[in-house]
């Protein structure tokens, strides 16, 4: 099971390549739309990518949920 | 001048082409007799009939910061790139939203054209689907496709609020786009609009597919001389891709913002062929057509005409019945008429061409110099008009002079824009 530093760095390594947004910048308590660039469709991109990079299922209801950084990495953290 | 009648002018001016990444490079490959056509090397392209395309110089990923061009089809790609530096010649220096701006983003307008829209976002998410599946297929793939995805993406990019538009006429879309933002101006619904064309069809889906129409050259050896307008041994177009825009402005918005004066855009002629879906009308008289409801419907003097970029796509029939319509309107007025092919270097940027012939067609005015058209070895005798041929050709030096941009579309569309100097 992935280490919450270890979810954190993949997700800011993702977030970087879909919103050119420095990985050091991407923080727990970070909103993807209010602090990071990421909007609605771009959301969806950093889902499957963390879908496929953490082998985890994230369905289309919950990405609502995941507002912060940390609501994803949590997500992941329980649900893989 | 009445508001339902403005004078319209050219207040700057973008390009991003086979011939380089700005206006003044393209401009200086064109008077070069410069071709930007090269063999195409990927992979695909091994076993089509057509394997040379005129790319553009530079690749818009070495311009655009990466997570911007990953929500952009190419096409929307070049026509922001070119956008970009229109708005920043025309004097702009921040989007029209923001305090200060001298342009109130309910007084700008966005028109940009493509012929085809987004073909490549379009086919490559296809390929996405069936090779990875449904759930790769990117959420951007809708806004990237769509045809207005350009003229919305300059839109926003320099916030218009009067209008964003895209005529779509296949290969006329550009000219049109243009003519479409004269009339904004003119009308009084705007006073400045972005306006131009963009095309980015390089892959081999409709490379096939205009190969099979016997649209194209197959001259595969000789990538540079394959473009060849007006010349006996011409046959078919080469593919282009790129972006022309232009910044128009009422002449009263510009003179009362002290901006530079390019020339005055000074109206369109349109028509209609009803005649074949892809042929052009054989005889010229859907062109001459758009040329006489030019004249009739501005002041444009046809006796100060004195240069003419010419749609000539290096196809067998279309060179020689625009010839027989400019000759049929313009008489033996055309044999002073220095006309020019830049297709012939830039290759057909399809729903680009409008826009890129613009620029050159404004900036010919401008230096007062036709570019060349090259790889006319062999004149075709029926072409019965004043070609400048493989050198550029000065432009009488003083007085008011006018150019005609022509663009003709697959459809039977026919546009005629006419600009003259200040």
């Amino acid at each position: 099971m992935a280490t919450q530093d270890e979810v954190l760095s993949g997700l800011a390594e993702i977030v970087n390549e879909i919103a050119g947004i420095p990985a050091e910048d991407v923080e727990l308590d970070k909103s993807f739309t209010d602090d990071l660039d990421v909007d609605s469709l771009s959301m969806v991109e950093v889902v499957v990518a963390a879908e496929e990079r953490f082998d985890v299922k994230i369905p289309d209801d919950e990405v609502k949920n995941l507002k912060t950084v940390g609501d994803a990495v949590n997500y992941i953290i329980a649900n893989s | 001048m009445t508001s339902d009648n403005r004078t319209v002018v050219v207040t700057g001016i973008g390009a991003f082409t086979p011939l380089g990444a700005d206006a003044a490079s393209t401009w200086e490959g064109l008077v070069a007799g410069r071709s930007g056509v090269s063999p195409l090397e990927d992979e695909w392209a091994a076993d089509l009939p057509v394997r040379i395309a005129a790319r553009t110089a530079v690749d818009p990923g070495e311009v655009l910061p990466r997570p911007l061009a990953r929500k952009l089809d190419r096409s929307a790609q070049f026509a922001l790139i070119a956008a970009r530096e229109a708005w920043a010649d025309a004097g702009f220096t921040t989007p029209a939203t923001e305090d200060g701006s001298p342009i109130a983003p309910e007084r700008l307008g966005a028109v940009v054209a493509s012929g085809i829209g987004g073909v490549t976002t379009l086919l490559d998410q296809y390929d996405v689907l069936k090779e990875k599946g449904v759930r790769r297929v990117s959420p951007h793939t809708v806004p990237m496709l769509m045809p207005n995805s350009p003229a919305a993406n300059v839109g926003l990019e320099v916030g218009a609020r009067a209008g964003v538009h895209t005529p779509v006429s296949a290969c006329a879309s550009g000219a049109e786009a243009i003519g479409y933002a004269i009339e904004m101006i003119r009308t009084g619904r705007a006073d400045v609009v972005v306006a131009g064309g963009t095309e980015a069809a390089v892959h081999p889906l409709p490379i096939a597919a205009f190969a099979n129409m016997m649209a194209m050259s197959k001259n595969n050896e000789h990538p540079q001389q394959a473009s060849r307008p007006y010349d006996k041994a011409r046959d078919g177009f080469v593919l282009g891709e790129g972006a022309g825009v232009v910044v128009l402005e009422s002449a009263e918005h510009a003179a009362a913002r002290g901006a530079r004066v390019y020339c005055e855009a000074v109206g369109q002629g349109l028509s209609s062929d009803a005649h074949h879906i892809a042929q052009p009308e054989p005889t010229g008289a859907g062109v001459a057509r758009a040329i006489e409801q030019l004249l009739e419907s501005t002041d444009v003097n046809p006796a100060e005409v004195v240069h003419v970029n010419a749609h000539a796509t290096s196809t067998p029939q279309g060179d020689t019945a625009e010839i027989k319509a400019l000759r049929r309107v313009l008489g033996d007025h055309l044999d002073h008429i220095a006309i020019s092919a830049t297709k012939s270097m830039t290759g057909h940027l399809l729903g680009g061409a409008g826009g890129i012939e613009t620029v050159a067609t404004v900036l010919a005015l401008h230096h007062r110099t036709a570019p060349p058209t090259i790889n006319v070895d062999d004149l075709d005798p029926e072409v019965d008009a004043d070609i400048v041929i493989g050198e550029p050709r000065a432009l009488p030096a003083e007085g008011s002079i006018t150019a005609l941009n022509n663009s003709f579309g697959f459809g039977g569309h026919n546009v005629v824009l006419a600009f003259r100097t200040i």
